[in-house]
């Protein structure tokens, strides 16, 4: 065989064009993310780390490590969305009238579809999971989730997809169809490159850890609660984290096999969404927000829940309306399942569809606004304290409200249709997903940061960049409301119109406002790291909390408690308190434990030349690479110890120290 | 936590046996619509018929081979199973549904979706 039929075989459809050699932008980008990359490896090479690194971290089963690992790779996944929404506020800034700006459009395309992907499923997914792996065993009692080995796996499948959108920066290119990928555009007829595949390929692999991370907190939250947490004693984040799971469970299938069949109609020819031979590209619409609405409430319900217990703890008073919270909750998880076609009202599903379907939309404001009303009521004549999670709440309160408001006129299908595709959508969204989503994972950080590490987040520098976030957000979408009534349509590389010049330059000033706010986060880490041992929480209960996260030390042991709690009341660990219960037993008993695997890293890594391969069609790989991950699977379930007890003396030790510590 | 105090409650977890005979059915129900359809065996409505009625009776194989759900099932797993028939008839009856009036409404030339109204 020569060289020509050769070389296809060996690397599928790599060639040398599908480097980014002639883009200086992206050149720019890709050798940033490897100066970074190296520098990363060096300071692990300089600080003899690699062996603490595999042994602590990579291999650890440990539900603490594991969330902390999910939210560092949310932030740096937050860096590398924000440039990009950086970049496209910049670009409409700039491309006005005959001005170009500096994105041209094949760019600009992949930007806003990468803003969108990242930002949804490598930021925002990992980080409320996040926030679920650090806290919920923790507020349960529980020592581990209920398959530890399952949840690395998880936690590595993710890291996988998101180091293979990282990938399509520097080799090929990635989607350039939006964060939905809409048939017939990202059919092979419309989008023959590579884009489209990066980003179904990313999405499934990452898809597999989230529902796999569903089933696991389903069966932790069911199955190892301490004793005498009944489910109307549990936490409300626990609550919320259980339904979010549930919502997982029932709607990621829906997007693994809508993703599926557009892969069929791209690798082997097949017309579920083709234009032509019977395809219906209408219905991957109706499929992927059958998936895509209960999505953002996965999204939302898990900040609901922090925001519960941030109010409850600063404000020193009970939740006001507990059951009605977990009722709400419920409501609104149910519902999420009821209202997708409002995605679509101009779609054409004529007035008795979309009026149900503006009903349902509608409806879905009441358990809402129940949960804003118990947070205030929680407030009302509460001693509040003004700490950093509180602001983050308040903001998050107020945006939250504006940004609901917006939806509900989106819900009524005759407005829709003038709003459809405009900023005013763009608008709405972001007012709902930063001013909840985002600002609830910064209040759940600075809440949860001294459990998680044992020492405080820099408070001056916290509420720094909370007003940099909170006043840059309105300047930043503001405009967009506006914009969309003006007609302003979404995704625009470029428009005649000078007329709409100054908001897009307003708006680019409040990005450049929330940008001061990263800079603020990430100055704030740098500086809490730095003072750490003047920040020491001794105590574990800084905040004076009320559940059993707070009940042990911080950092928690690795085995959480030493005695599994005895849980009487709600809000266990304030009637403990009360009651003079110590959380320590009387005398150490050996505790049961999972060991640490190397499984679920290997099968999560191996999972990116698999998925690189059948992106670039190399089959080869893809064989070689999907054998590799099911034969580790299977290696590893002959693999029968799997734990361990902690012996008595060495429980007795680290409590020891942690009670020393405590009386220093 | 450990095994021993979180898997004492659980049902039968079912043998290999079991596992066996639930893929040997859902292999027999995939086949079947699958070679009849290729084969040109039945056409319009009929193939529609038993293309969802052996994915129902496949559905059924799932949970009484693989999820182990045979009436002394605990009150969890009859709940899941309640959400399960919850999320499926929303997303059967709400995609025959929408997209029975897509077609109706926006492609008015091409062939609708043959079901009863």
């Amino acid at each position: 065989m020569d060289m020509a039929k050769m070389m296809p075989m060996m690397v599928g459809k790599l060639t040398m064009d599908s480097l980014p050699l002639h883009e200086p932008i992206v050149m720019g980008a890709t050798a940033f993310m490897g100066l970074v990359g190296l520098g990363v490896v060096y300071a692990i090479h300089k600080t003899n780390f690699w062996v603490p690194l595999w042994r602590d971290w990579l291999t650890s089963v440990d539900h603490k490590k594991i969330g902390i690992m999910y939210i560092i790779l949310s932030l740096v996944m937050l860096l590398r969305g924000f440039s990009d929404a950086i970049m496209m506020r910049t670009q409409q800034a700039l491309a006005a009238g005959g001005a170009q700006g500096y994105l041209p459009p094949s760019h600009f395309d992949q930007v806003f579809t990468a803003h969108g992907v990242i930002m949804i499923f490598f930021m925002a997914m990992p980080f409320v999971i996040g926030l679920m792996n650090v806290v919920v065993p923790l507020q349960i009692g529980a020592r581990d989730v209920a398959f530890p080995y399952l949840n690395s796996l998880s936690f590595w499948l993710t890291v996988s997809g998101a180091m293979l959108v990282n990938a399509s920066l520097a080799i090929g290119e990635f989607a350039r169809t939006g964060w939905l990928a809409y048939p017939p555009l990202s059919e092979l007829a419309y989008s023959p490159g590579v884009g489209v595949d990066y980003y179904i390929w990313s999405l499934q692999i990452s898809g597999i850890g989230t529902t796999l991370a569903g089933v696991n907190f389903i069966a932790t939250i069911l199955k190892m609660r301490a004793p005498g947490m009944d489910l109307m004693k549990m936490p409300v984040f626990t609550w919320t984290t259980l339904c979010t799971n549930m919502l997982i469970v029932a709607a990621f299938p829906i997007l693994t096999v809508t993703l599926a069949l557009l892969t069929l109609d791209r690798y082997l020819g097949f017309h579920f969404f083709t234009n032509d031979m019977g395809g219906n590209p209408m219905n991957y619409v109706n499929l992927i927000w059958m998936w895509g609405h209960p999505e953002v409430y996965i999204l939302v319900i898990p900040v609901f829940g922090a925001f519960s217990e941030i109010v409850a703890t600063f404000s020193g008073k009970p939740l006001f309306g507990y059951k009605s919270m977990v009722y709400a909750t419920m409501g609104i998880a149910g519902a999420s399942f009821l209202v997708w076609l409002h995605h679509f009202f101009t779609m054409g599903s004529g007035a008795n569809v979309n009026a149900f379907f503006g009903i349902t939309t509608m409806l879905i404001s009441i358990p809402t606004g129940v949960k804003i009303f118990n947070w205030l009521f929680t407030m009302y004549k509460g001693r509040v304290r003004m700490t950093v999670p509180v602001m983050w709440t308040l903001g998050f309160m107020l945006t939250f409200v504006i940004g609901g408001m917006t939806g509900v006129m989106l819900a009524l299908p005759g407005a829709d249709f003038v709003l459809h595709n405009s900023l005013f959508l763009i608008a709405h969204f972001h007012n709902v997903i930063i001013g909840g989503v985002a600002f609830g994972c910064f209040a759940a950080m600075n809440y949860w940061f001294p459990k998680a590490f044992g020492f405080h987040l820099n408070e001056k520098l916290g509420k720094a960049a909370f007003w940099c976030w909170f006043v840059g957000f309105y300047i930043a979408f503001m405009p967009l409301y506006a914009l969309g009534f003006m007609g302003a349509t979404r995704r625009l590389q470029h428009y005649a119109d000078l007329a709409w010049q100054p908001y897009f330059v307003v708006a680019c000033a409040g990005a450049g406002l929330i940008l001061l706010g990263i800079v603020f986060q990430i100055t704030q880490l740098v500086v809490s790291i730095r003072d750490r041992e003047q920040n020491r929480d001794l105590t574990g209960d800084p905040w004076n909390g009320r559940t059993l996260e707070w009940a042990t030390s911080s950092p928690p042991p690795f085995y959480n408690f030493a005695k599994t709690p005895k849980v009487e009341e709600l809000d266990a660990w304030l009637d403990m308190k009360k009651k003079g219960i110590s959380p320590l037993p009387e005398t150490f008993q050996p505790i049961h434990m999972p060991r640490n695997t190397w499984a679920g890293f290997v099968i999560g890594i191996i999972t990116i030349p698999l998925g690189f391969a059948l992106i670039w069609h190399i089959w080869w790989l893809a064989a070689v690479s999907f054998l590799g991950a099911i034969g580790c699977a299977i290696v590893h379930s002959f693999n029968e110890d799997r734990d361990y007890y902690v012996p008595a003396e060495e429980v007795a030790e680290i409590e020891g120290r942690a009670a020393i510590a405590k009386a220093a | 936590m450990s095994a021993h105090d979180t898997h004492a409650s659980h049902g039968s977890h079912g043998g290999a046996g079991s596992y066996l005979v639930g893929f040997v059915l859902a292999v027999v129900l995939t086949v079947i619509p699958f070679g009849a359809v290729m084969k040109g065996m039945v056409h319009g409505s009929q193939a529609v018929a038993l293309i969802m009625g052996a994915a129902v009776i496949q559905i059924l194989v799932h949970l009484r081979y693989f999820l182990h759900i045979d009436g002394k099932t605990d009150r969890w797993t009859l709940q899941a199973l309640i959400f399960t028939i919850f999320v499926l008839g929303i997303v059967l009856g709400g995609s025959l549904w929408v997209m029975h009036n897509m077609n109706t409404n926006m492609m008015p030339t091409a062939m609708q979706m043959p079901m009863g109204d």
